[in-house]
């Protein structure tokens, strides 16, 4: 097990991505976050709290729960719970932060694109990770990335947050 | 907790923890018929077919409503209008519906246990939709997801179940899910109309309304089935609104809070007051949507464990 970020590191790398995604979309205005679960929505709250302090606006978060949209649910052993999505503001027209912890084979943001586009049209969809690991099976790449990390498909990476996991770091498991 | 039964045959089987299971499942999935596009893409490729035996609107269209939002086909079989006119039998259907590659049967039957001899003879999925005097699963978890949003819990509340138990299959399954959830449930009917020893499945009985209402948090109460009397046993219409009629009087003796719920049709008059039916204590049409979210919820976990199942 090899510790790759830190909680300052973490920190740095959230309000980083907060200043580039305020630069990006010139400003809060018309930006919405939404977090995949679990450790997405975390993420979100997180560069929630950031963009209030830069910015002083408190701009919508959402929750999603892709589920119900996956296209491996067959193929994993144990049945995942299904969980609330919770967006309780309309998307079309905004410009939404899809938010995530780790991206790797892209087939969680395909879902999780199918998911928004059947809650609304919004203006523009933005992805947000803090770990990109590589690996990728379909054509999806973020637009701010907290650390990119090469990895072997043999490895895994845990992102830990206090909120969910009593403490923040991100590691790497397995050779 | 993992759902692992390929059917949902009654809730007398089921752990408090498969009960939970539904509950929570069925509450992620309300939000979905509350968007303006009512559709997940769950089970797209899924054919459920709806084989009644029994006349049903509701239950029928509510299953068929769950279905879609989940993106399956559907297929609506009536038995007047089947090859059942023809002699087939019920295992012969079955084997045939599982020939056209369906993958879930929603059944009602008039028989007790249909649904548990279907289940067994095919290799697809079996939903009760409710057979004979047994079971109504799905009716139950509707009404016990109404109660637990209502009051953000089932244990310890105690529910009132007003009518023809003997005759009700939606008053079995209540009272065995209710029950392993930790409710007290008191049935009340008239004496012909309590099945005997159904004190065995832990739950209070009596004769007097006002008795059944006085502590409870929730009354379920039941429609007179008066098609289903054969013995005589049902008293006249009149006399039972008078003696178990839901009425406006009865329930001012209750407890502020109670709610009132209804498995529908209701006959507004005979088992409860028009003016009941419409108060701000009956949650009768929230049912009716809650309906929906159970059923996607139990399609949903059968066809996902059948899924697995074929894969393991």
């Amino acid at each position: 097990m090899k510790e790759i970020l830190d909680k300052e590191s973490i920190d740095r790398v959230i309000k980083r991505i907060a200043h580039e995604l305020l630069e990006k979309n010139k400003g809060a205005k018309d930006l919405c976050l939404i977090g995949i679960r679990n450790r997405g929505v975390c993420l979100a709250r997180r560069l929630h709290e950031s963009i209030q302090d830069i910015e002083h606006k408190n701009i919508p978060v959402g929750v999603l729960d892709i589920t119900l949209y996956r296209d491996d649910l067959t193929l994993i052993s144990s049945q995942p719970v299904v969980h609330k999505t919770e967006i309780d503001f309309d998307i079309t027209d905004k410009h939404v932060i899809l938010v995530d912890d780790v991206l790797y084979t892209g087939r969680t943001v395909r879902a999780a694109l199918d998911a928004l586009i059947d809650l609304g049209r919004p203006k523009t969809i933005q992805l947000a990770v803090l770990i990109d690991r590589g690996h990728r099976e379909l054509p999806i790449r973020p637009d701010y990335t907290g650390k990119q990390i090469p990895t072997s498909k043999k490895e895994t990476i845990e992102v830990r947050f206090t909120e969910s996991d009593g403490k923040d770091e991100v590691v790497i498991t397995g050779t | 907790m993992e759902w692992t039964r390929k059917d949902l045959l009654g809730l007398e089987n089921l752990s408090k923890e498969e009960l939970e299971l539904v509950l929570t499942t069925a509450d992620s999935f309300k939000e979905v018929s509350t968007r303006e596009i009512k559709k997940v893409p769950a089970l797209r490729g899924k054919t459920v077919v709806n084989l009644f035996y029994e006349p049903s609107t509701r239950t029928r269209v509510s299953f068929e409503v769950a279905a879609k939002r989940l993106s399956a086909d559907v297929i609506n079989i009536a038995a007047e209008t089947s090859s059942v006119k023809k002699g087939e039998t019920l295992i012969d259907t079955g084997r045939n519906i599982q020939s056209l590659k369906a993958d879930i049967i929603v059944i009602r039957h008039g028989c007790s246990g249909a649904a548990a001899v279907l289940a067994k003879n095919v290799g697809i999925c079996v939903v009760n939709a409710g057979d004979g005097w047994h079971e109504h699963p799905t009716q139950a978890l509707l009404d016990i997801f109404t109660l637990k949003e209502k009051f953000g819990r089932i244990k310890g509340l105690r529910v009132a179940i007003v009518g023809d138990i003997a005759h009700s299959r939606v008053a079995r399954s209540n009272i065995w899910g209710l029950i392993k959830l930790g409710a007290k449930v008191t049935v009340c009917a008239p004496p012909l109309l309590v099945p005997a020893g159904i004190e065995k499945m832990g739950v209070c009985v009596t004769g007097d309304i006002d008795d059944a209402l006085c502590a409870a948090d929730a009354v379920n109460v039941l429609r007179m089935q008066f098609e289903r009397d054969q013995h005589n046993a049902f008293p006249e219409q009149l006399e039972y609104f008078k003696k178990f009629g839901i009425t406006r009087e009865r329930l001012e003796k209750a407890k502020k809070r109670i709610i009132v719920m209804h498995p529908g049709p209701i006959n507004r008059g005979i088992e409860i007051s028009s003016e009941i039916a419409d108060c701000p204590q009956s949650v009768i049409l929230e049912q009716v949507t809650n309906g929906i979210a159970v059923r996607m919820a139990v399609l949903f976990l059968v066809s996902r464990a059948c899924e697995r199942r074929k894969s393991a």
